[in-house]
């Protein structure tokens, strides 16, 4: 990895050829995750200083030949043009990091993996023959090597930085992979299943938001996925006690990280009665 | 990039179309000067939303639908939300509408703000992004970082995040914020304001291709307020108005080979719906200090040039802003956040207006609250007949520019719509063939 590594916006940044080049693809999603760099007011332009946005069509007309340093990939494969794509991008990348719930668990379309994609098809367009489509939505790490998963739908900006820095100085991100309990605890949250009976999905969902829903009241819905442990069996038979009905348990499992395997296990589980 | 057709026609291709949100192409088809077709084809992979959101629950629909945009999750959430207390029969309270226009306000502003720095603006100053434009503009980039800023604040301290916000649900919102909370705010929001209206001063100054259009402009219509999170009817320029919840029997979707997103029509006609429909429809509503500024930078009360969309993107956002500030200025604490909805059978609307323009939901419901069929639809979909009326506009009337500059002018006229690709579904390739 190219090490430049400057801290803060300088009068004179190195020139764009001394700097590693910056790629950002997309894939099915809601470009959320890309505009989480934009979103980045206070870092764009040291950002900017640091790497050479080689290509980020959200940002510019500007389109600099690969290969490229790092590659950001926002999406998840939905189409056979698609599935080709992916594997020409990671050919032109030295380090590819995958950047949000669709690019890492396959995102919310990824429902259409529990269901009859002919019937989704002819529900929302009049001619289904003019699309290309396959029956699944699946995460990039399901079709190419990626050498980093950044969870989050949206994912977080400080988490962005963090990779972004870390990629910039040679080493691993600094990204928990805790549970968002850890980070109510942390805040000083009150426990929402404990102290009001609200579902939740905390115990099983890693951190990485500052554990926003407890925060506002309600429970965690599960944006950044499981957790390197997750003991869904567990938060079931706690969501059950707390008077879900299985249905509802099979939907707050199957959300923006539907895919995920631990989240797709848990759901499945509840619906053929057994455990994950 | 120009190459000859074996016919001795050319074919000019732009590879893909840059700033914009998503991904589309663009066929444009000249024979002996004459342009004699014009496809916006838009090939984003369909996510099937309204597929999914089947067998749903009535609950579930504002953290869903935000999923379809990441730059403007609350238009979603507004709409679905408003749907569902139809159906459900329920009226909320003021302090919560309050609430969401204030929410909103954070959406134009960050939503806006990029479009009118990064997108657009870069097209007028000549340079091919902005961060290209920071070298020779560094005080307008500042600038309009912190407007962008701003915005995003304010949806973080009301919604939670500024992307995907969690704070919204039906009937309200999980929690209202304190007076403390968002006067915190208000030192931002009031240089928001003032840098809002230097910048509608900013842009006014830029050259604008000459181009009038005619299509019909609707937009909601709110008896009190310029249109926002609501309204209450659905208004036209050609003088139709009906109440928002007869939308679906004037708008008709439907699907054409070369997008993924469907086109529609407005009682069978071409529409356009945005910020020059909002403020052409509803210039009476603006604040008399939004309206001085649109008149001093050289608008009439309506504007029907798509390149000056930008200056009528920096009034409203400068609405936006005062909006804001007047919410705040106005809150106190202590309302419920949330009235209760219990669910019940039956089929409703609900619409707002995006920063690009009128966005609807339509939904039926069973009596367990579970979905029996969604219809969602966005701006940029209502808006693609309109570009490519634009696009064929553009196109003739530039005909003998060289290919390199009528390429440039064609991606401005899409680039004016501030279009969301994402939203509609996504890829632009531009391409122009002539003989």
């Amino acid at each position: 990895m190219t090490a430049a590594t400057h801290d803060h916006a300088t009068a004179n940044p190195a020139p764009a050829s001394a700097r590693p080049k910056l790629a950002v693809w997309k894939f099915a999603s809601c470009d959320g995750c890309q505009l989480s760099i934009l979103n980045c007011e206070d870092e764009l332009l040291s950002i900017a200083e640091n790497v050479h946005i080689a290509y980020f069509p959200e940002a510019t007309r500007a389109v600099v030949e690969g290969p490229y340093e790092l590659s950001l990939v926002e999406g998840s494969i939905t189409t056979p043009e698609d599935v080709e794509r992916i594997h020409e991008i990671r050919a032109q990348s030295g380090t590819l990091v995958t950047i949000g719930a669709c690019a890492t668990a396959g995102g919310i379309q990824a429902l259409r993996n529990f269901a009859d994609v002919d019937e989704f098809r002819s529900i929302v367009y009049a001619h289904p023959e003019y699309l290309s489509t396959l029956d699944t939505s699946t995460p990039i790490a399901s079709h190419v090597d990626v050498d980093y998963e950044l969870r989050g739908c949206p994912v977080d900006k400080k988490q962005l930085i963090e990779v972004l820095a870390a990629f910039l100085n040679g080493r691993k991100p600094r990204i928990p992979s805790y549970s968002v309990c850890v980070e109510c605890k942390l805040k000083g949250n009150l426990c929402v299943p404990i102290a009001t009976g609200t579902p939740c999905l905390g115990p099983v969902t890693q951190a990485g938001c500052g554990a926003l829903c407890p925060s506002y009241g309600r429970g965690c819905y599960g944006c950044f996925g499981p957790q390197d442990s997750a003991n869904t069996d567990s938060l079931t038979q706690q969501l059950t006690e707390l008077g879900m009905a299985d249905a509802d348990i099979v939907r707050v499992y199957r959300t923006f990280n539907a895919g995920a395997p631990e989240f797709e296990a848990a759901s499945n589980a509840v619906e053929t009665g057994g455990a994950s | 990039m120009t190459h000859q057709l074996k016919d001795g026609g050319q074919v000019l291709n732009v590879g893909m179309l840059a700033r914009v949100e998503g991904e589309g192409g663009m066929h444009i088809e000249i024979r002996d000067r004459q342009v004699v077709d014009v496809k916006l084809n838009i090939f984003e992979p369909p996510r099937f939303y309204e597929g999914f959101l089947r067998g749903r629950k009535y609950t579930e629909p504002p953290d869903i639908t935000a999923r379809i945009c990441g730059i403007c999750p609350v238009a979603y959430q507004s709409a679905s939300t408003e749907a569902m207390e139809t159906i459900c029969g329920v009226t909320t309270t003021d302090a919560i509408q309050d609430m969401r226009r204030l929410l909103y306000c954070g959406e134009w502003i960050e939503s806006h703000a990029l479009h009118i720095f990064m997108l657009h603006a870069p097209d007028f100053l000549g340079y091919e992004s902005v961060i290209e434009m920071a070298k020779t503009h560094g005080d307008v980039v500042k600038m309009a970082l912190r407007l962008k800023k701003a915005g995003n604040d304010l949806m973080e301290v009301v919604g939670g995040r500024a992307i995907h916000p969690v704070n919204v649900k039906v009937g309200g919102f999980y929690r209202m914020p304190t007076v403390a909370e968002l006067q915190g705010l208000r030192p931002d929001l009031e240089r928001g304001l003032e840098d809002a209206l230097a910048a509608v001063e900013l842009v006014a100054g830029f050259d604008f291709p000459d181009m009038e259009q005619t299509y019909t402009y609707v937009s909601l219509r709110h008896p009190q307020w310029y249109p926002l999170e609501r309204g209450t009817e659905v208004v036209a320029s050609n003088g139709t108005r009906f109440p928002v919840a007869e939308i679906a029997s004037h708008i008709k979707e439907f699907h054409v080979e070369h997008s993924n997103a469907l086109h529609a029509t407005f009682d069978g006609g071409m529409y356009f719906v945005g910020p020059l429909a909002r403020y052409s429809n509803s210039f009476d509503q603006l604040s008399s200090r939004c309206q001085e500024a649109a008149l001093a930078a050289g608008l009439a009360e309506t504007c029907r040039n798509p390149f000056k969309s930008i200056i009528v993107r920096c009034v409203e956002l400068a609405y936006a802003f005062e909006e804001a500030l007047r919410i705040i200025d106005g809150w106190t604490d202590g309302h419920p956040p949330s009235v209760p909805v219990e669910p019940r059978a039956g089929e409703g609307v609900g619409a707002s207006e995006a920063p690009r323009g009128t966005i609807w939901h339509r939904y039926r419901i069973d009596a367990d609250g579970i979905i029996e069929d969604a219809q969602i639809v966005p701006p940029t979909s209502q808006n693609q007949a309109s570009i490519e009326h634009d696009l064929r506009t553009a196109a003739q009337q530039w005909v003998d520019l060289d290919d390199h500059t009528l390429t440039h002018r064609c991606e401005e006229a899409i680039r004016n719509y501030d279009p969301c690709i994402s939203c509609a579904t996504h890829f632009l390739d531009l391409r122009v063939e002539r003989s």
